[in-house]
């Protein structure tokens, strides 16, 4: 069977889920061979272990010790070595910023048709079927490469992570990256302080406000912990300076697509619908009865958010006993 | 110094966008503009034009039919200098390996020692556009920039990713793309309006930059769309009004009815 790589999204070795999930989706298409970036200490047991668990036959490990300091480029380099190599049937990447970079990179490098943000893959003979949701989620684009190698960009939550052991047989490889690859360097890096709520892109549960907090946000964090929800905010907000850029829903922020999304105080302009539409359970709040938001939810509630969040928040505590 | 920004022309996101019966974006039947992501480069091109002591020509570059000259016109009226605008029927349906090949292409034609780029477009929005014409065009490239500073051939620009926030630096030339959070477009002045009818903008086609049809196009894509279906419309469900505090109560009901409590 031929081999699907899959490059792993990791934080000092910590695998991300989105990663897992792509192994679950690889497993449909060939032989699961997994691409791990890092240092030494970074691919350890636990990661190794985790690639695995969710079916990993091959890792193959690289050292980046040499390149670290450089931005994308040397990546996609890695990846082209290595699809030439073995050739795969298909390279399925996270879709992040920096994901789809390489995927695009790695196209060109490769000669081989790219398909970013889809939702689903399937197998179908010897392709790679996609789905994509387009036009903020107005229509489903079902498409397939037809060049080279299949290399996809796939969003988080496109796939329900199956465990099933893979042998995991770890192969480090070596690399050459070019200087051509090593123009935009690293100098600083501030690691982003973490909320200690789910990742915005990957969580089950997201409660979002935007205009009508009036830059409140106490009761939105406190309906999402209740809820055991990530936290978001619409572009009104975060232009405002309420909210940090990096909780952004919408065109030119995060797309999520949870299985709830509560909108408090977001009429819901077309970009932010583009970021959340294919949620599968919308519910909103908004004092305004004509926002368009309404037009799209499972439920709604016509009123003040900051009394009914607090209210809503004591009868979820309550209920949970 | 030569700035060259890259911009497209798309249907209004607030219009009823739609595909044709080959699967292309219908780009006639809806009324199009200056993609709002692509306002942000020529700004940033446009800042550093003022900031530097030596001249600077910023020149816009899109590929598109023939309405896609008013994107052009846009970016003019902003202040760029002059627009190039590469027009052939044959790039019709052509996907982003076959644009990012155009666009190369014709920089490669052009003086260049920056070229920017917006972070995305508002309708195909893959956003690996500045990393394709990258690759093509052997640039280093400082992507999805929040903060841009150039200084004497050297560039330096904040990227706020989702673990980090980093400082990447490069010299020239290189490619730079920069985000919605670069800072705001200005709206062109009535002035700006005026002198960009009188700046220069030039017509292309495939062969004046030396690309072949086959290159190009619908039938030469490397990936294929097998069917677009709009997605069936969402039905609304109950809205209630927050009468006496019910609203919250009413709220706590239907999530647990869905087992989210």
């Amino acid at each position: 069977m031929r081999e699907v790589l899959v490059l792993v999204d990791h934080v000092d070795g910590a695998v991300s889920k989105p990663t897992t999930e792509l192994l679950t989706i690889a497993r449909r298409l060939g032989e699961p061979a997994a691409v791990f970036i890092g240092s030494a200490e970074d691919a350890d047991d636990t990661a190794l272990k985790t690639l695995k668990t969710f079916g990993a036959e091959k890792i193959y490990t690289v050292e980046d010790a040499d390149f670290r300091q450089f931005l994308v480029a040397p990546k996609a380099e890695v990846l082209a070595q290595l699809v030439q190599q073995v050739s795969p049937v298909a390279v399925l990447v996270a879709s992040g910023a920096e994901g789809k970079e390489i995927a695009g990179r790695l196209a060109i490098k490769t000669g081989s048709g790219l398909i970013t943000d889809a939702v689903d893959v399937q197998g179908d003979g010897d392709s790679a079927v996609t789905t994509q949701s387009v036009f903020a989620g107005s229509y489903t684009v079902r498409a397939k490469v037809t060049t080279g190698t299949s290399i996809i960009t796939v969003k988080p939550n496109a796939a329900t992570p199956e465990q099933a052991e893979g042998a995991g047989a770890q192969q480090a490889v070596q690399v050459e990256i070019s200087e051509g690859a090593k123009g935009a360097r690293i100098t600083a890096s501030e690691p982003r302080r973490s909320s200690g709520r789910p990742d915005l892109s990957e969580a089950a549960i997201v409660v979002a406000g935007g205009r009508g907090t009036g830059g409140k946000f106490e009761s939105i964090e406190e309906f999402a912990d209740a809820l055991g929800g990530a936290v978001g905010a619409s572009r009104a907000v975060v232009d405002a300076g309420w909210y940090p850029h990096s909780y952004q829903i919408g065109q030119t922020g995060k797309t999520v697509s949870p299985q709830l999304y509560i909108a408090a105080g977001i009429s819901g302009a077309i970009q932010h619908r583009a970021g959340m539409q294919t949620s599968k359970t919308i519910v909103a709040i908004n004092k305004d009865e004509e926002a368009p938001l309404f037009e799209l939810v499972d439920f709604g509630v016509v009123g003040d958010l900051h009394s009914v969040l607090p209210a809503a928040t004591e009868e979820v505590n309550k209920r949970k006993g | 110094m030569n700035i060259v920004v890259c911009v497209k022309y798309v249907p209004d996101a607030t219009a009823d966008r739609h595909f044709e019966s080959d699967s292309t974006v219908d780009r006639e039947g809806v009324d199009g503009l200056l993609s709002e992501l692509d306002e942000y480069p020529v700004e940033q091109a446009l800042r550093i034009k003022e900031q530097q002591d030596d001249e600077v020509q910023v020149t816009v570059l899109t590929v598109g039919p023939d309405d896609a000259s008013d994107a052009i016109r846009k970016a003019l009226q902003m202040g760029a200098d002059k627009g190039v605008h590469v027009s052939d029927e044959a790039i019709a349906g052509s996907d982003s390996i076959g644009t990012s090949l155009v666009l190369a292409e014709a920089i490669k034609k052009l003086e260049h020692d920056l070229v920017m780029c917006g972070m995305a477009s508002t309708d195909g929005s893959m956003g690996v556009l500045p990393a394709m014409l990258a690759e093509r065009l052997g640039l280093p490239a400082l992507t999805l920039a929040s903060e841009v500073e150039y200084d004497a051939g050297r560039v330096r620009i904040r990227r706020d990713g989702d673990t980090a926030t980093q400082t990447v630096e490069g010299t020239t030339p290189v490619l730079v793309s920069v985000t919605d959070q670069s800072g705001e477009a200005r709206y062109p002045s009535f002035k700006g309006i005026m002198a960009a009818k009188k700046k220069p903008v030039e017509t292309w086609t495939l062969s004046d930059i030396g690309v072949s049809e086959d290159q190009v196009g619908l039938s030469t894509a490397w990936s294929q769309v097998m069917a677009t279906e709009p997605r069936p419309p969402r039905t609304q469900g109950e809205v209630v009004a927050d009468e006496d505090g019910s609203g919250a109560t009413k709220l706590a009901d239907f999530l647990a009815s869905r087992k989210f409590i």
